[in-house]
């Protein structure tokens, strides 16, 4: 139980006012800063980063990490409302948290994805406690070919994930994989698609893609269908806040599995965006109400934002322990780490443990404060729906437009936004479906780097993707039988429908 | 202490009034542009500055710094150069900025830029997984020169880590099988977990898995021993690595300037306003602080003679980069 121990002075050092207020101020900045798409988590934390020079390490950190829990918070709650996800790792929360804000249920979508994520990040928290020396062990084994079957699997859980074509999903997804390798291609440096543009040498940006995308694309459909919206005669009463929190036991398996899924992703580290992903493509697959699914199940809320809590959370770790960054935000904690005058890296542990459960215990602190705060702020936001559509609707555009702009600053991004959101229009119309494209672009071109490092590694054979370990060869498995599921399962349903057919003849 | 300070700083700073006339000073925000993403060692040295500026008031415009690090920095430099006669955008990268443009079509070319100081110069060593059978640099060139390649990782491709690597096989004859990562703390990893056989990262990129013995450094590509400073693991600290020279690797020195550059058409007045801040900063026991943190070598180069060292570190990357055959047409 050093753990435990280790644990328990962590929480004396950071159960201090000071560092509560801390707390607090920190949760809100990114609650802001994360309602706001385009300036993110990652923009948030550098910002305040010039602040914390001065600080002392422990405070800063727990101000930093206070401000990324409320920025993971925050991106949901755009995602739910507008269908603009604030964060690349909330993307997957649109697909039904916005379809439930438009049927009225915005205050039980919102309480249901910050309780989720509450509990994601807590299981992640105890995750860490528990297992911090023998996590940096296996995030070790992780190489480029497990790097890349991790990344097959998240593709594959989406292929097959039951409704609709999976060959529009293919077909989307290798849209995705295309915009992906726009800008300099980091194996061999050269430049691939930029045209001679040199702000395409850094690549589309994915934000950019998504408020065209989802922002520009949903505003577009609802003009459509006549300016209609439903949130408007949605009543907001303190008592759905209630009614949302006491059906949570009914989702413990969703809850359970996205938990463990982010915390593998978090870990190993596939990051937040890829387990919130995979995470919604396993929840719909073993769901019995596939078909409700986008249409605005609450178990499609439930499920990617526990995996992007939980994984959010255990990005720490081997930004710690290992000195890896599992997420964006991670990488500019761990600049500031260096800057305060600490090495990230596994004698972290040893050297600075008042650093090190200071942060942890500050992890649990911040988290129970976080929900609390941000389910104060649900009747608030759930009341920016009862505006009128025609006031709203422009509003969200000038958002999308300047989100689009706060990214790097640049004057094509903006332009970049519009066909983006014409395309997001069209695949709707034409029933493709939209997230195997934003999926492809988020890890296609790490899955790419990932494929060839592997390449070179094993001079050009397939086979390294198994015979690496046995980690490498069972997630590869895992992923194959998923990537052909749909078709596995056509072949069985006709066997077992000619089965039936002879039964009836005999 | 704080008080004296103070007063020689509004000292100073009334001198600065009264010579003004001449002088130039910046009267809006500068902006502090990092060709590196967050986290990176660029973004490091940047943020170092500025915290050092803010903190001993060396310069009363504010500061913002963006990172600007897609396209393994030309953004930056795009960016940084794009506007002439901008005397607020100050760009911070290191030797790519000549590199770059050499070997892909960037939208900025290096003689779009002035320098303005070289502030440190970053080490190379040869580091091993600290399981690896080669316990010096000689047995490890001699292992590299049978096989059929060791594995070598480095961050990035085409850049200072891949240039180095092919000067050591073009200098030794050993064979490498060059696996570009994003970064130097991904290679750092990938050797801690044995996955490559080694990498040549700087000192600050490993030195977290040399600390807990899960790497360790064959010798390092300077002219002379490291500084000492205190021991990094229980029996060494960075001078007790040697010089890949008197290992038996003819190379003398390998060395990444961190730089700082203005675009080409602002007035000299500027280039040396900046250049002076940059000298005070370099005198502050912050910076000699991060310099000792991070292990490099701390210099200050401006004016000719950091142009003479430019003109001299982009001709044997050039050539190295010709023979490769790297080159953009």
């Amino acid at each position: 139980m050093d753990n435990f121990s280790n644990l328990m002075d962590g929480f004396a050092i950071a159960f201090s006012f000071f560092h509560l207020a801390l707390m607090a101020v920190g949760v809100l900045l990114g609650i802001l800063v994360g309602v706001l798409p385009g300036l993110g988590a990652p923009n948030g934390v550098s910002l305040l980063l010039p602040l914390t020079f001065t600080m002392d390490p422990v405070s800063a950190i727990i101000l930093l990490t206070s401000m990324y829990w409320g920025a993971l918070f925050g991106g949901s709650t755009t995602s739910i409302l507008f269908n603009i996800p604030g964060e690349p790792s909330s993307v997957a929360t649109t697909f039904d948290g916005y379809p439930m804000a438009q049927q009225g249920h915005a205050t039980h979508a919102l309480t249901l994805a910050f309780m989720s994520a509450g509990f994601g990040a807590m299981f992640g928290v105890v995750v860490i406690t528990v297992l911090s020396g023998w996590v940096t062990q296996f995030a070790l084994k992780f190489s480029s070919p497990e790097y890349f079957a991790v990344f097959l699997l998240t593709f594959a859980s989406f292929i097959g994930m039951g409704s609709g074509s999976a060959f529009k999903a293919i077909v989307s997804m290798m849209l995705g994989f295309a915009f992906a390798t726009v800008g300099m291609d980091g194996i061999s440096g050269n430049m691939r698609l930029t045209f001679g543009f040199s702000e395409l040498v850094k690549g589309i940006s994915f934000l950019v893609a998504v408020i065209g995308l989802f922002g520009l694309g949903e505003l577009m459909q609802t003009m459509e269908e006549g300016l209609r919206f439903d949130g408007i005669h949605a009543r907001i009463r303190i008592r759905d806040v209630f009614k949302a929190v006491a059906s949570m036991p009914s989702h413990w398996m969703t809850l359970l599995r996205s938990s463990l899924i982010g915390c593998w992703m978090g870990i190993t580290p596939g990051g937040p965006t890829a387990a919130s992903f995979m995470s919604y493509g396993l929840a719909k697959r073993f769901s019995r109400r596939k078909e409700h699914f986008g249409k605005g199940e609450p178990a499609g809320v439930v499920a990617p934002e526990t995996a992007d809590h939980s994984a959010g959370t255990c990005a720490i770790l081997p930004m710690l322990a290992l000195g890896v960054p599992g997420s964006a935000t991670a990488a500019v904690m761990m600049g500031g780490l260096m800057i305060w005058g600490l090495t990230p890296g596994p004698m972290l542990f040893i050297e600075r443990p008042d650093f090190v459960w200071g942060t942890i215990a500050s992890m649990y602190l911040g988290n129970v404060m976080a929900v609390v705060l941000v389910l104060a702020t649900v009747p608030m936001f759930a009341a920016i729906l009862r505006i009128p559509f025609s006031i709203i609707g422009p509003m969200i555009v000038v958002v999308c437009f300047i989100g689009a702009y706060t990214i790097s600053g640049s004057r094509l991004d903006l332009w970049l936004a519009l066909p983006f959101g014409i395309l997001g229009y069209v695949f709707k119309k034409l029933g493709y479906p939209i997230a195997p494209m934003v999926l492809a672009m988020v890890l296609g071109d790490k899955a790419e780097d990932a494929f060839r490092q592997s390449m070179m590694m094993s001079k050009g054979s397939l086979a390294i993707f198994w015979n690496n370990s046995t980690l490498v060869a069972t997630i590869m498995s895992l992923a194959m039988l998923l990537l052909f599921w749909p078709m596995v399962s056509m072949i069985i349903r006709h066997l077992r429908g000619a089965e039936h057919g002879r039964r009836i003849s005999a | 202490m704080f008080k004296t300070k103070l007063i020689a700083t509004m000292l100073a700073s009334a001198f600065c009034a009264a010579g003004a006339s001449a002088a130039w000073t910046p009267d809006k925000p500068v902006e502090f542009i990092v060709t590196s993403g967050a986290g990176g060692g660029t973004d490091i040295f940047t943020r170092t500055i500025q915290s050092i500026i803010v903190k001993n008031k060396l310069m009363d415009a504010p500061i913002v710094v963006v990172n600007k690090g897609g396209g393994a920095g030309s953004e930056g430099y795009v960016y940084g150069s794009a506007e002439q006669n901008n005397s607020y955008r100050v760009t911070f990268g290191t030797n790519n900025e000549d590199l770059l443009p050499l070997v892909a079509k960037m939208g900025y070319s290096s003689e779009g830029f002035t320098p303005v100081a070289a502030m440190a110069l970053d080490e190379f060593l040869i580091w091993v997984n600290s399981n690896s059978p080669h316990k010096d640099a000689k047995s490890f060139i001699e292992a590299a020169k049978k096989g059929d390649g060791l594995r070598m990782g480095g961050s990035q491709s085409k850049d200072t880590d891949q240039t180095l690597v092919s000067i050591i096989s073009e200098a030794t004859g050993a064979k490498f099988t060059y696996i570009p990562f994003k970064s130097g703390g991904e290679a750092a990893i990938q050797l801690a977990g044995a996955h490559i056989d080694s990498n040549v990262n700087n000192p600050n990129e490993n030195i977290g898995q040399w600390k807990a013995n899960m790497v360790r450094p064959l010798c390092v590509f300077s002219p002379k021993r490291m500084a000492a400073g205190p021991k990094v693991t229980k029996d060494m600290s960075w001078s007790d690595i040697p010089t890949c020279k008197e290992s038996g690797v003819p190379i003398e020195t390998y060395q990444m300037p961190r730089t700082i550059w203005l675009p080409a058409g602002v007035s000299p007045e500027v280039v040396t306003f900046y250049s002076n801040v940059m000298a005070k900063v370099q005198q502050t026991p912050d910076w000699k602080a991060y310099i000792e943190k991070t292990s490099q070598t701390g210099t200050f180069m401006a004016g000719d003679e950091l142009r003479k060292y430019i003109t001299q570190d982009t001709a044997r990357a050039y050539s190295v980069f010709k023979r490769e055959g790297w080159l953009a047409k």
